[in-house]
C-alpha cells in the first residue's frame, strides 16, 4: 500500500470544532460558579458590578466584535485568493487583540491600584457576595484575557505562514481554524461582558 | 490539494451585515442594562448575548454553511453545558439552611 | 506467506526519518504510539499495585504496622492519582485503541497522528510532574485523589505541583478522545457503513466523547485548586462567600463521566471477544451501539450521587438518586446481549474468552453494589466506607482492567507475531480472578460493619476482613506476575501466530501478524461483516 498524502479539510475542521468544545465546557465550568452565586447574592453582585466601568467594557466588547469581523474578513480574502489583503487583515485583527489587552491592562490596574485584587485586605472587608464577585470577575475575565494573547501568537504565525505561502487559496484550513478559536474567544465575552458589567 | 470539497466562501457584504447587527444588539442590551426588570434583567441580558453569539456562530464561524452534523454536534456542547449548571441548580436553589 | 509479506517490514521494524529510540519517541506510527502508551500505562500500574500492596499490608493489623498516618495519607492520594490518571484512563484506548482503531477501520493512521504523539508526550510530562510531587517539597499529596477542599487548599503538601501534572494529563485524554471521533467519522474505508464498524469501535466513539466534552471540567476545577492556593480567591470558602459543596459539584461532574471514559472501552472489548471464542454474530449488534452513547449520555447527568451526604438539598438527593437508576439499563442491555451471544454457541474456552466471563461476573457484582450506593437512602449507610471502595474495584479492577487483560490476550498474536503459554494464561487467570475476589469481597462486608475508608488504623473487630483482605492481595500479586511472565516469555520465546489464530473476522485479522508500518499490504476490501464467521476458515484474506 502506498501513504495517502491527500489533506482532509473537513477532518481538519471537525478535529478544531471538537476543540473548541473544550474550551467552551472549561469555561462553562465557571459559568456554573457565577450562575450559583448570582443566584446566592443579587444584591451583592448588583452593587459590585457597578463598580466596573461600563465604557471599558462596551469599548472592548466593540473591539473584539471588530476583530472577530476582520478574522471572517481575512478568510473570505485568502479564499479569493487576496494574499495581501488576507494578510492586512490578520494584522488589524491581533492589533485589535492587543487594544483589548492594553484595555484590560489599564482596568485591572485601575482596580488593583484601589486595593481590589483577590485576597486584598479592602476586599476582605467587604460583604461576601462582592468578594466573590470580584474572585469571578478576576478569573473569568483573567482566563479569558490568557486565551486572547494565546490567540494573537496564534493568528501571528498564521500570518507568517501565509506570507510563506504555506497557507493558500487551495490549502487554508489553517487561517478558517484560527479565526474558530479567535471567533471562540470572541463569544466567551459576549457573555463575560452583561454578567460582569451590566448586572442590574 | 483537497478532495473535491465545497469551500464556502461567506462575502463581505453579509459579515459587514453582521458586524452591524452585534453592533446594534450590544447597544440595546448597554441600554437594557439601566432598565431594572429585577430577575428579568438576567433573562433579557442572556438573551441578547444568546442571539449575539448565534449571529458569531452561524456567520462569522461558517455554521450556517457547514452540514447537519457540525450544527448536531455543537448543540450537544450547549445542551451538556445546560445540563451541568442547570442540574447543580437541583441542589443550590433547594437548600433549606 | 507470499515472497512479498515475506519481505515486508513489520512497524517494529520500519524505523521512517528516525533511529534508535528516536524512531519510537518521535513516531506517529498509531501502532508505535500504542506501544509506547501500552508500556507506560503497564509501568504505572505496576508502580500502583505496590502501594496497593503497601496499604493493604498496613492494614493487616489496627494501629500503625508499616507506615504512620501522614505517609498512609500519601499512599492513597499516589495510589489513586497513579491508577485512575496514569493508568486506567488512558489503558484501553490509548493502547489497544491506538494500536488497532485504524486498523479495524481499514485506515492507515488516526485522523491526526502529530497530534496522537503530542498526545503520549503529554502524558509523559503529567507523569514527570507527578513524580516530582512524590519527591519534593512537603511530600505527596495527602487529599485523596478527589482533591477535596478545604483540605486541598491549606494542605502543605505538594498539591500545586500534582494538580498541575493532573491538569496536562487531562488535556492529553481530551487530545485522543479527539483523535478517535475524527478517525472514525473521516477515515474508515470507502465501503465501511456506520453499521459495520465493530463495536470496539462505537465504544470509542462514544468514549471519546465523554473525554471531549466532560474532561475540561476536571480542567478548569484542577486550575481552581492552584488558583486557591496561590492567590486565595475564596470560591470555594465560606469566610469569603465560597461553597464548598460547588467544588464537589465540578469534580464529579467529570469524575463521574470519567468511570465511563474507563469502563466503556473495556466493554468494547468483550464485545469483541465473545462473539469470536463463541463462534456466532453479535447479538444486537445496533441495541450495543446504541447502549455505548446511551450510557456515555446518561452517565453526565448523575454526579452527584457522589454527594449523597454533602450537605446539598434533599431535592438534589432524591433527582439524582432516581436519575442514577437509569444508568444501570443500557449496561445490563449489554450483559443480556453477551450472554444471549454466548447461548447456543460453539464456545472455544481460551484465555481472551476466560478474562470476558471474568468480567461480565465483576462487573454485575459491581453494577449490583452500585444499586446499593446509587439509593440515597442505602448510602447515608455505606458512603465513605469500604463498601465503597470494594464498589469501584469491582467495576474498574474486575472491569475495565480484566477488560484490558482480555484484550491484551485476544489481541497478543497480532501485536507480536507470536502466541503466549495458554496453560499458563489460564492458571494466571484462575489465581487472578480467585485473588480478586478474596481482596475485594471483604470490603463489602467491611464496608456494611461500619469500615470507614482511608483510614489505616480500626478497632480489632474489624481485623478479621483485613486480614483475608490482604492475603487476596499477595494472591492477586502472584497472579500478576505469573500472567505478564506469561505474556513475556511469549513475546521472546513464543510459537509464531498467523494471521488469524483465532479465525475472527474484523480487518486486522487479515493483515500480518504484526502489521507493517501502513497496516495492509494492499488495499483491505470488506468481505464480510465484522462478526461473520461463515466460511472464514476457507477465505483467503483471513488466513
Amino acid at each position: 500500500m502506498t501513504h495517502n498524502t491527500n489533506k482532509d479539510y473537513t477532518g481538519a475542521k471537525i478535529g478544531m470544532w471538537l476543540f473548541l468544545f473544550t474550551e467552551i465546557i472549561l469555561f462553562g465550568g465557571l459559568f456554573v460558579l457565577y450562575s450559583v452565586y448570582l443566584h446566592r447574592y443579587p444584591d451583592e453582585f448588583h452593587l459590585a458590578g457597578q463598580e466596573l466601568n461600563v465604557y471599558f467594557g462596551t469599548a472592548n466588547t466593540l473591539v473584539l466584535l471588530t476583530s472577530s469581523f476582520s478574522m471572517a474578513l481575512s478568510i473570505t480574502a485568502l479564499q479569493k485568493d487576496n494574499k495581501k489583503l488576507c494578510m492586512i487583515l490578520l494584522t488589524i485583527t491581533m492589533i485589535l487583540a492587543c487594544v483589548f489587552l492594553v484595555n484590560k491592562y489599564f482596568e485591572w490596574g485601575a482596580k488593583i491600584h484601589h486595593g481590589i485584587y483577590p485576597d486584598s485586605p479592602a476586599l476582605l472587608e467587604r460583604p461576601k457576595g462582592e468578594i466573590i464577585f470580584f474572585g469571578l470577575y478576576y478569573v473569568m475575565t483573567g482566563l479569558h484575557g490568557l486565551h486572547v494573547l494565546i490567540g494573537a501568537l496564534i493568528i501571528f504565525v498564521v500570518l507568517v505562514l501565509v506570507a510563506k505561502n504555506k497557507v493558500t487559496s487551495s490549502d487554508f484550513v489553517a487561517v478558517e481554524n484560527t479565526g474558530l478559536y479567535w471567533h471562540l474567544v470572541d463569544m466567551v465575552w459576549i457573555y463575560l461582558f452583561p454578567l460582569f458589567y451590566l448586572v442590574v | 490539494m483537497y478532495a473535491a470539497e465545497e469551500k464556502h466562501i461567506v462575502e463581505f457584504k453579509i459579515l459587514f451585515k453582521v458586524l452591524i447587527a452585534l453592533f446594534v444588539l450590544t447597544g440595546v442590551t448597554v441600554l437594557a442594562g439601566s432598565v431594572d426588570l429585577g430577575y428579568f434583567s438576567v433573562v433579557v441580558a442572556l438573551l441578547i448575548a444568546t442571539a449575539k453569539a448565534s449571529l458569531v456562530v452561524f456567520f462569522f464561524m461558517h455554521l450556517k454553511y457547514e452540514g447537519g452534523l457540525f450544527k448536531i454536534m455543537v448543540l450537544l456542547a450547549f445542551v451538556i453545558l445546560a445540563i451541568f449548571i442547570g442540574f447543580t441548580f437541583f441542589d443550590v436553589a433547594f437548600r433549606t439552611n | 506467506m507470499n515472497s512479498s509479506e515475506s519481505k515486508t517490514l513489520s512497524f517494529w521494524e520500519d524505523d521512517g526519518r528516525f533511529s534508535g529510540i528516536f524512531s519510537w519517541i518521535f513516531t506517529t506510527d498509531h501502532k508505535r504510539i500504542g506501544i509506547l502508551y501500552l508500556y507506560s500505562v503497564l509501568s504505572l500500574f505496576a508502580v500502583g499495585v505496590v502501594i496497593g500492596l503497601l496499604m493493604r499490608l498496613e492494614l493487616i493489623a489496627p494501629g500503625s504496622t508499616i507506615v504512620g498516618a501522614q505517609t498512609y495519607n500519601a499512599f492513597f492520594t499516589v495510589h489513586g492519582v497513579i491508577m485512575i490518571f496514569l493508568f486506567v484512563i488512558p489503558s484501553i484506548p490509548a493502547s489497544l485503541g491506538n494500536l488497532f482503531l485504524p486498523i479495524q477501520l481499514g485506515a492507515e493512521d488516526v485522523a491526526f497522528p502529530r497530534i496522537n504523539l503530542l498526545s503520549w508526550w503529554l502524558y509523559i510530562t503529567g507523569l514527570i510532574l507527578i513524580l516530582i510531587s512524590l519527591f519534593t517539597g512537603q511530600g505527596a499529596p495527602d487529599t485523596g485523589w478527589t482533591f477535596y477542599v478545604p483540605f486541598s487548599e491549606y494542605t502543605t503538601t505538594n498539591v500545586n505541583v500534582a494538580v498541575l501534572g493532573v491538569f496536562i494529563l487531562g488535556f492529553s485524554s481530551i487530545l485522543t478522545g479527539l483523535n478517535f471521533i475524527t478517525t472514525i467519522h473521516r477515515m474508515r474505508m470507502p465501503d465501511m457503513k456506520w453499521t459495520q464498524i465493530p463495536l470496539f469501535g462505537w465504544s470509542l466513539y462514544a468514549t471519546g466523547w465523554i473525554q471531549v466534552l466532560a474532561t475540561p471540567i476536571l480542567g478548569i476545577t484542577v486550575l481552581l485548586i492552584f488558583v486557591e492556593r496561590t492567590l486565595g480567591v475564596g470560591l470555594f470558602d465560606p469566610a469569603k462567600g465560597g461553597d464548598p459543596v460547588l467544588y464537589q459539584h465540578l469534580f464529579w461532574i467529570y469524575s463521574h463521566p470519567a468511570v465511563y471514559i474507563m469502563v466503556v472501552p473495556a466493554m468494547g472489548v468483550v464485545t469483541e471477544i465473545i462473539p469470536v471464542f463463541a463462534r456466532k454474530h453479535i447479538f444486537g449488534y445496533k441495541a450495543i451501539a446504541l447502549s455505548s452513547l446511551a450510557i456515555a449520555f446518561a452517565g453526565s447527568l448523575v454526579w452527584a450521587h457522589h454527594m449523597f451526604t454533602s450537605g446539598m438539598s434533599d431535592t438534589a438527593v432524591m433527582i439524582f438518586s432516581f436519575l442514577t437508576f437509569i444508568v444501570a439499563i443500557p449496561s445490563a442491555v449489554k450483559v443480556f446481549n453477551w450472554v444471549a451471544t454466548l447461548y447456543k454457541g460453539s464456545i472455544v474456552l481460551e484465555p481472551p474468552l476466560l478474562y470476558a466471563l471474568a468480567f461480565i461476573f465483576l462487573f454485575s457484582i459491581g453494577g449490583l453494589t452500585g444499586l446499593v450506593v446509587g439509593s440515597a437512602g442505602t448510602d447515608i449507610h455505606v458512603h465513605d466506607t469500604y463498601f465503597v471502595v470494594g464498589h469501584f474495584h469491582y467495576t474498574i479492577f474486575g472491569g475495565t482492567v480484566f477488560g484490558m487483560f482480555g484484550g491484551l490476550h485476544y489481541w497478543f498474536p497480532k501485536i507480536y507475531g507470536k502466541m503466549y503459554n495458554k496453560k499458563v494464561a489460564t492458571t494466571a487467570w484462575g489465581i487472578l480472578f480467585i485473588g480478586f475476589n478474596v481482596l475485594y469481597f471483604p470490603m463489602l462486608v467491611l464496608g456494611i460493619m461500619g469500615m470507614p475508608r482511608r483510614y489505616f488504623d480500626y478497632l480489632p473487630e474489624y481485623q478479621l476482613w483485613h486480614v483475608v483482605s490482604t492475603v487476596g492481595s499477595w494472591i492477586v500479586a502472584v497472579g500478576l506476575i505469573l500472567m505478564f511472565y506469561n505474556l513475556y516469555r511469549g513475546i521472546k520465546k513464543g510459537e509464531p501466530a498467523g494471521k488469524n489464530p483465532w479465525n475472527a473476522a474484523t480487518l486486522e485479522w487479515t493483515t500480518l501478524s504484526p502489521p507493517p508500518k501502513l497496516n495492509f499490504l494492499e488495499e483491505p476490501e470488506l468481505t464480510r461483516g465484522p462478526y461473520e464467521y461463515k466460511g472464514i476458515e476457507d477465505d483467503a484474506q483471513y488466513q
